[in-house]
C-alpha cells in the first residue's frame, strides 16, 4: 500500500469521521483528504515531479499533516524538519536533500528568500497564514511564493492520479549522526505500510482509538502517530508540545483520549504533577520509546495510569520501531525492552559476525521489511549501518547498540557503540555541538558529554577552553541557541583552562564529567 | 511598557534567549508558535514569576492562557498579586 493510501481508504470509508484536532480545528476525514488533494494539486501544477523532496518546516499543526499527505499524493518525498532548526541547518539539509519545496509558516518569509539564495534547487516555497510578507517580494526571481490559504481557494480538491509505487521514496528523517552531520534516513512506501501495521498490530489500535501527539512530527515517533492514526482510522489530537502539562492533561479528558506515546522526560513530568484533579480513565495504553524508563517511573505511572498498558519499546530511525515489550512481561522483567516486533527478526553478534547466546552482550542486528532503505546520498555510511543478509538483495540493519538477551529471548540494552547523546528522548550528536562551540573565536578546544539527568534521561555538558577574556557561559549559550536547534542547546557549560587528552594528543572525555 | 511585562521580557531576553538586545519577539508572540522558551524553560519562568512577585503558581495554571506570551504572562501575574 501507499502511504497516502492511509488517508485515501479511510476517507473513502469514513468521510465523516473527525480525524485530526488541531489548532482548535476539527478535521473530517474527508476534509483532510479534500485540502492535501488541493495542495497536492497545487505542488504537481507548480512542477514537483515524482521523487523530489518536499521539505516541511512547522510546528505541530494542521499543516503539517496536510503537506506530508500532499507532497506524497503528489509523488514527492516529504522531510519533515524540527521547527526550532535554524538556518544554517536547514540550508544543509535543503541542499543534501536537493529539495525543490518547502512548506512552511508565513512568518518565516525571510528564512524562505535566504534559503532560495543559498540552495540552487528551491524552486518553491508554500506558506501558511499569517503571510504579510508573501509574494510580491521576488518578482524578478523565476523562484515562487504560493500562499496556503489562495492555493485552498483556487485548486481542485480531486484526487490527483498516484504517480508513484511502493518502492518509491516516501520521506526522508535527519537523524544526528556520529559524524556530526545529520543524516536523511530513506523510507520506502513498504517500508512504512509494513512497520505501522506491525505497531498497529501489537498496540491492537482500531477506529475507536483517539491518540494525542505532542512530540515533533520531524522525529519518527511523532510522525508515526500521525501515520498510523489515518491508517487505522482513529482520531488525531495534535498538540505542540509537553510545553504545559496541566493543558495536555484537559485535552486528554476533553477528547477522551485513548493512546498517549510518551518519552521519559514527559512520563518524568507527569510524574511531578498531581494527576488526580483530571480524569485520566479513558488511557488504554501508554508507550515510552527513544531511551529506557527507570523501572521506579515504571512502577509510578502503573499506579498513576491503572488501567493503562504501557509499552516499553526501542528503535532506531533505521527499522524505525525494533523491539516492544508485551505489557504482560512488564511485572517480570520491567528493564527489558522486549522482543522483536511482529512480523520481524532481530539476534546479537559479536564483532567476528558469530551470533550470541543467552546472557552475552553483542550488537543487536534486524531483520525485516522495515529494514529501512539507506541514508539519503551517503553509500558510504548506508554499507556501514545496512548490510547483506542471507537472501540474495536482502539487507540487515546493524543497529550499533549492544544489548544482552535472557533465557527467553527478551532483550536488554546495555550501551550505544558511538558516543550519541540521548536528551529529552532526541539523538545529539557531540560532534555538532563541538563544531559549533569551534565556531565561536576564541574558543580552542570544546568537548561535549552527556551527563546523568532525571529528568532529560542525559543533560548535555559542554567543557570549553577560551583563554582569551569575555568567553563565558552566557556568551557561550548564545552563540548555541543562535545555532542548534533547542534540544541541542547545553545545559551545562564548564570553562577550563585545559582538557584531558590522550597520549596521542586527543581529548579524553571518559575523563570529563 | 508595563514593568511586569519589562521584567518578564527582559528575564527570559537575558537568561533563556541569551540576547544581547532585549526581547526580539512582539510581547503577545506566542511561546508555543515560535518556539520561543521549552518545557524546562516554564519551569524556569514559574520560579521566576513566584519569587519576583510573590504569588504561588499550581500545575494547573500552567496553561496557555496563562503562560503563553509576555503579554498573557504579565496579565497573570496582575490577577494574583
Amino acid at each position: 500500500m501507499l502511504v497516502q493510501e492511509f488517508l485515501e481508504r479511510t476517507a473513502d470509508r469514513l468521510p465523516e469521521k473527525v480525524g485530526l484536532v488541531a489548532d482548535g480545528k476539527r478535521l473530517t476525514y474527508s476534509e483532510i483528504e479534500a485540502q492535501a488533494n488541493q495542495l497536492a494539486n497545487a505542488l504537481v501544477d507548480h512542477n514537483i515531479r515524482r521523487g523530489d523532496r518536499v521539505l516541511i518546516f512547522l510546528p505541530n499543526c494542521l499543516e503539517v499533516v496536510l503537506g506530508i499527505f500532499a507532497a506524497l499524493k503528489a509523488g514527492a518525498v516529504f522531510v519533515v524538519l524540527n521547527p526550532t532548526t535554524r538556518l544554517d541547518k536547514l540550508v544543509y539539509i535543503a541542499n543534501n536533500s536537493q529539495a525543490r519545496a518547502i512548506i512552511t509558516a508565513g512568518r518565516h518569509a525571510n528564512i524562505v528568500h535566504a534559503l532560495f539564495g543559498l540552495a540552487p534547487e528551491m524552486q518553491c516555497a508554500i506558506l501558511t497564514a499569517p503571510a504579510h510578507a508573501a509574494a510580491s517580494e521576488d518578482q524578478v526571481s523565476p523562484k515562487e511564493i504560493l500562499l496556503f490559504s489562495d492555493i485552498l481557494a483556487q485548486y481542485s480538491p480531486n484526487r490527483p492520479k498516484h504517480r508513484n509505487i511502493d518502492l518509491d521514496l516516501a520521506c526522508l528523517v535527519y537523524t544526528s549522526g556520529s559524524t556530526g552531520d545529520p543524516k536523511g534516513v530513506m523510507s520506502d512506501h513498504s517500508n512504512i505500510d509494513f512497520v505501522s501495521s506491525s505497531i498497529i498490530q501489537y498496540l491492537e489500535n482500531t477506529e475507536e482509538d483517539v491518540v494525542i501527539n505532542l512530540l515533533p512530527v520531524s522525529f519518527d515517533y511523532g510522525l508515526y502517530q500521525i501515520l498510523m492514526t489515518f491508517k487505522f482510522g482513529g482520531r488525531l489530537i495534535l498538540e505542540k508540545g509537553f510545553l504545559y502539562p496541566a493543558h495536555i492533561l484537559k485535552r486528554i479528558e476533553e477528547e477522551q483520549v485513548t493512546g498517549f506515546p510518551g518519552v521519559p522526560t514527559i512520563f518524568a513530568g507527569l510524574m511531578q504533577m498531581d494527576l488526580s484533579a483530571f480524569d485520566l480513565s479513558s488511557i488504554r495504553y501508554l508507550t515510552n520509546t527513544a531511551a529506557a524508563l527507570p523501572v521506579k517511573h515504571i512502577e509510578q505511572i502503573r499506579s498513576r495510569f491503572p488501567h493503562a498498558r504501557l509499552f516499553s519499546m526501542y528503535g532506531l530511525t533505521e527499522t524505525k520501531r525494533t523491539l516492544y515489550l508485551p505489557p504482560d512481561e512488564l511485572d517480570r522483567r520491567p528493564d527489558s525492552v522486549g522482543i522483536a516486533i511482529p512480523g520481524t527478526e532481530v539476534w546479537l553478534e559479536d564483532e567476528t559476525g558469530r551470533r550470541l547466546g543467552p546472557g552475552q552482550v553483542g550488537e543487536l542486528v534486524i531483520r525485516g521489511r522495515h529494514v529501512m532503505r539507506g541514508y539519503w546520498n551517503d553509500p558510504e555510511l548506508t554499507a556501514q549501518r545496512f548490510r547483506p543478509g542471507p537472501i540474495p538483495g536482502e539487507r540487515l540493519c546493524y543497529s550499533g547498540d549492544q544489548f544482552r538477551m535472557d533465557e527467553e529471548g527478551f532483550l536488554y540494552f546495555i550501551a550505544r557503540k558511538d558516543d550519541i547523546i540521548k536528551s529529552r528522548g532526541e539523538k545529539v550528536s557531540p560532534l555538532e555541538i563541538e563544531r559549533v562551540l569551534y565556531e565561536l573565536e576564541g574558543v580552542i578546544e570544546a568537548a561535549v558529554i552527556g551527563v546523568p539527568d532525571p529528568i532529560l534521561g542525559q543533560a548535555i555538558k559542554a567543557f570549553v577552553v577560551a583563554p582569551g577574556r569575555g568567553i563565558d557561559r552566557n556568551v557561550i549559550l548564545k552563540h548555541c541557541r543562535d545555532r542548534l536547534e533547542d534540544f541541542m542547546v547545553p545545559q551545562f557549560v564548564e570553562i577550563c583552562d585545559e582538557l584531558p587528552k590522550t597520549s596521542s594528543g586527543k581529548i579524553r572525555k571518559t575523563d570529563l564529567k | 511598557m508595563d514593568s511586569i511585562e519589562a521584567d518578564i521580557a527582559g528575564y527570559i531576553a537575558e537568561n533563556i534567549l541569551f540576547s544581547d538586545n532585549g526581547y526580539p519577539y512582539p510581547l503577545a508572540a506566542s511561546f508555543l508558535e515560535n518556539g520561543i522558551i521549552d518545557s524546562m524553560n516554564v519551569l524556569e519562568l514559574v520560579m521566576f514569576v513566584e519569587e519576583n512577585y510573590g504569588i504561588k503558581v499550581s500545575d494547573n495554571d500552567i496553561i496557555p492562557d496563562n503562560f503563553d506570551s509576555v503579554e498573557r504572562l504579565a496579565n497573570f501575574v496582575r490577577s494574583r498579586q
